[in-house]
């Protein structure tokens, strides 16, 4: 016991002396979160939108008022022919054109039912599918007003509602996924290079042949590692709750229970890495490479796991982060109980125990 | 055969180590005293890291047997880490880490208590007179005091025997007299003090000396008398004239 502490205290200094380390360990958490939270949100605004005004009636212009007051777009000068909307587009002011046909008023009052034409740039489709709906619910909005004052119309329109998320707050997404990011560079990458760090100044052969036992070399130079990911982990909790209003629904105790699971198998990760690595650099290496961009590729958190050609769909079953995430997601946002996840946290369980035990069995006691 | 006796710090009879068909270390028969200064000599390749290895309670040897501090190196690995020291050829303390810290965090792996590394560390820092440095990190230290630090970290639980492999590396002489100081010292209060080194000078300070070839030990005795058995004037000769004999690289 008096050993571990002894290497505890040490882990810890290495940690606080190294800025480099203490930067990546809370500077990344803190910038990934307001990067993803804030810059990189899905949410579209301030779109620039003409008309294209055939009618010119009363109608037209009680659309365009409509739109006008609304957030998400910027109305610019109306444009006069289709051509114009094309070179609109490319000079990029514009992003999408409504095209009211010449009885647009007229017909609205005496059939109650009309065509307007949508015209987006889909060189960004994401925004294009965002004008979509948006320029929708405003039409909606609009005929439903009118509805009581004409004949009633029978219309079918979709009232799209998101659950669990329904201002389609993008952050909330990322939450997850840069939880599972965060841990697996702390745990794996740090922890990985920690260790081979040792290796390449020499200091591993000491330990060696300290009454230290391997297993227990191991074990200490991961638990910092576990706790400082869990410092983390409420740090990036509390950075999503009060920075980004993000609620978290579900047991904040099966939320924490299934992290320190996650962070266990990142850490087995590390540690393999290590064994199997020599110098930092490689072990830097593979972490990143190796670990990162699957997690960013194959979490689905940034891509859509189901869009994906079949062989990534069946390489994203290896990655751990994607369990992680799945879990996370139910539990944060869905409210979820350990019912819903236990499937994803089996797998987890699993390839922790298997990942620790390689790691185990692969650590040599090489000397020199 | 000679039992283990208490004078006897280690013990080797026809030690061997094979790896697949390749004998690194080749039916090596020595005794150590206790307090003495053996050298162990060869040239790279001539397994004296394996012989090492097997000595420190790391790897265990393809037959033969041998005790180090009277500890089977079979079967009693653990307790021959206890009662040993080691210091590498590679820098061996944490750089980030303070005099102070170092001192305590070897001390807390070797199960010393908190009051008797902070009673022994000042003790320590006072001889080596280290006091104003003591909070200084070991990285910022010059490389002569570095290596002082390290030794007297390596024999700061007072193990009966202490390892040193290639631990001047990269030294100046007049800094390796002054390191050399610290390990007839150690030897004199009853460490034994089992070194390998390159450096043929040094080789001169050991009480005895060893030379693998090839796995095996080809000479071992006082500089004094092997200098005289191989009609050389330096130990660097003696040195040659025996690797010459080495057939692998």
């Amino acid at each position: 016991m008096r050993q571990w502490l002894a290497f505890i205290r040490k882990e810890f200094y290495h940690v606080f002396r190294d800025r480099r380390t203490l930067l990546i360990l809370f500077g990344m958490p803190v910038v990934q979160i307001v990067l993803f939270g804030f810059a990189l949100s899905s949410e579209v605004k301030n779109i620039g939108i003409a008309a294209f005004d055939n009618a010119h009636d009363a109608a037209s212009e009680q659309v365009m008022d409509r739109i006008r007051t609304s957030s998400y777009f910027l109305v610019k000068p109306p444009v006069r022919s289709y051509g114009e909307i094309e070179k609109r587009f490319r000079d990029g002011s514009i992003k999408c054109t409504l095209v009211f046909p010449t009885d647009f008023g007229a017909a609205l009052g005496r059939e109650g039912l009309v065509q307007v034409q949508v015209i987006a740039d889909g060189s960004d489709p994401n925004t294009a599918t965002t004008v979509f709906s948006y320029l929708s619910a405003i039409l909606a909005g609009y005929a439903g007003e009118l509805a009581p004052t004409h004949r009633a119309a029978y219309q079918i329109v979709p009232q799209i509602r998101f659950l669990y998320n329904e201002e389609l707050n993008g952050s909330l997404n990322f939450v997850p996924g840069v939880i599972a990011l965060v841990f697996m560079i702390v745990a794996t990458a740090l922890t990985s290079v920690s260790i081979v760090r040792e290796k390449e100044l020499g200091t591993m052969e000491i330990l060696l042949v300290s009454p230290l036992k391997p297993l227990m070399v191991l074990v200490a130079k991961a638990v910092p590692y576990l706790l400082l990911c869990i410092v983390n982990l409420v740090l990036i909790l509390l950075l999503s709750v009060f920075l980004l209003k993000v609620q978290i629904r579900g047991s904040l105790l099966l939320l924490f229970a299934e992290s320190v699971l996650f962070i266990v198998t990142c850490l087995a990760l590390g540690l393999l890495i290590s064994n199997r690595t020599s110098s930092q650099q490689t072990a830097m290496l593979i972490s990143m490479m190796g670990m990162m961009l699957p997690t960013l590729l194959l979490t689905g958190f940034m891509f859509p796991l189901e869009n994906m050609p079949w062989i990534f769909r069946i390489v994203s079953h290896v990655v751990p982060s994607r369990y992680y995430y799945e879990i996370t997601k139910a539990v944060m946002l869905k409210g979820l109980g350990f019912g819903h996840v236990w499937r994803e946290t089996a797998v987890l369980f699993g390839m922790a125990t298997a990942l620790l035990l390689v790691a185990l069995k692969t650590f040599k006691t090489r000397l020199a | 055969m000679a039992p283990a006796t208490s004078d006897k710090a280690m013990t080797c009879r026809k030690l061997t180590k094979r790896f697949g068909g390749f004998t690194a270390v080749d039916g090596l028969t020595f005794d150590v005293d206790r307090g003495e200064i053996f050298g162990f000599l060869g040239a790279n390749g001539a397994g004296k890291t394996t012989a090492m290895r097997i000595l420190c309670g790391l790897s265990h040897p393809t037959s033969g047997e041998a005790t180090v501090a009277g500890f089977d190196v079979y079967r009693e690995t653990e307790q021959i880490k206890a009662n040993i020291g080691y210091m590498s050829q590679r820098f061996s303390l944490y750089e980030n880490l303070t005099v102070v810290e170092n001192i305590t965090f070897f001390g807390g792996v070797y199960g010393l208590s908190r009051p008797e590394i902070r009673r022994r560390s000042e003790a320590l820092i006072s001889t080596l007179g280290l006091d104003n440095e003591a909070a200084t990190l070991v990285g910022a230290l010059p490389v002569g005091w570095k290596q002082k630090l390290a030794f007297s970290v390596a024999v700061f639980h007072r193990p009966q025997i202490v390892f040193l492999d290639e631990p001047t590396g990269g030294v100046d002489p007049v800094t390796r007299r002054q390191f050399w100081d610290l390990l007839y010292e150690a030897a004199a209060s009853g460490i034994t003090v089992f070194v390998t080194t390159h450096y043929m000078d040094e080789a001169e300070y050991c009480n005895r000396i060893s030379v693998m070839v090839d796995g095996r030990l080809e000479a071992l005795d006082s500089p004094a008398n092997l200098k005289r058995q191989f009609n050389a004037q330096s130990m660097n000769e003696v040195f040659l004239q025996l690797a010459r004999r080495a057939e692998r690289s």
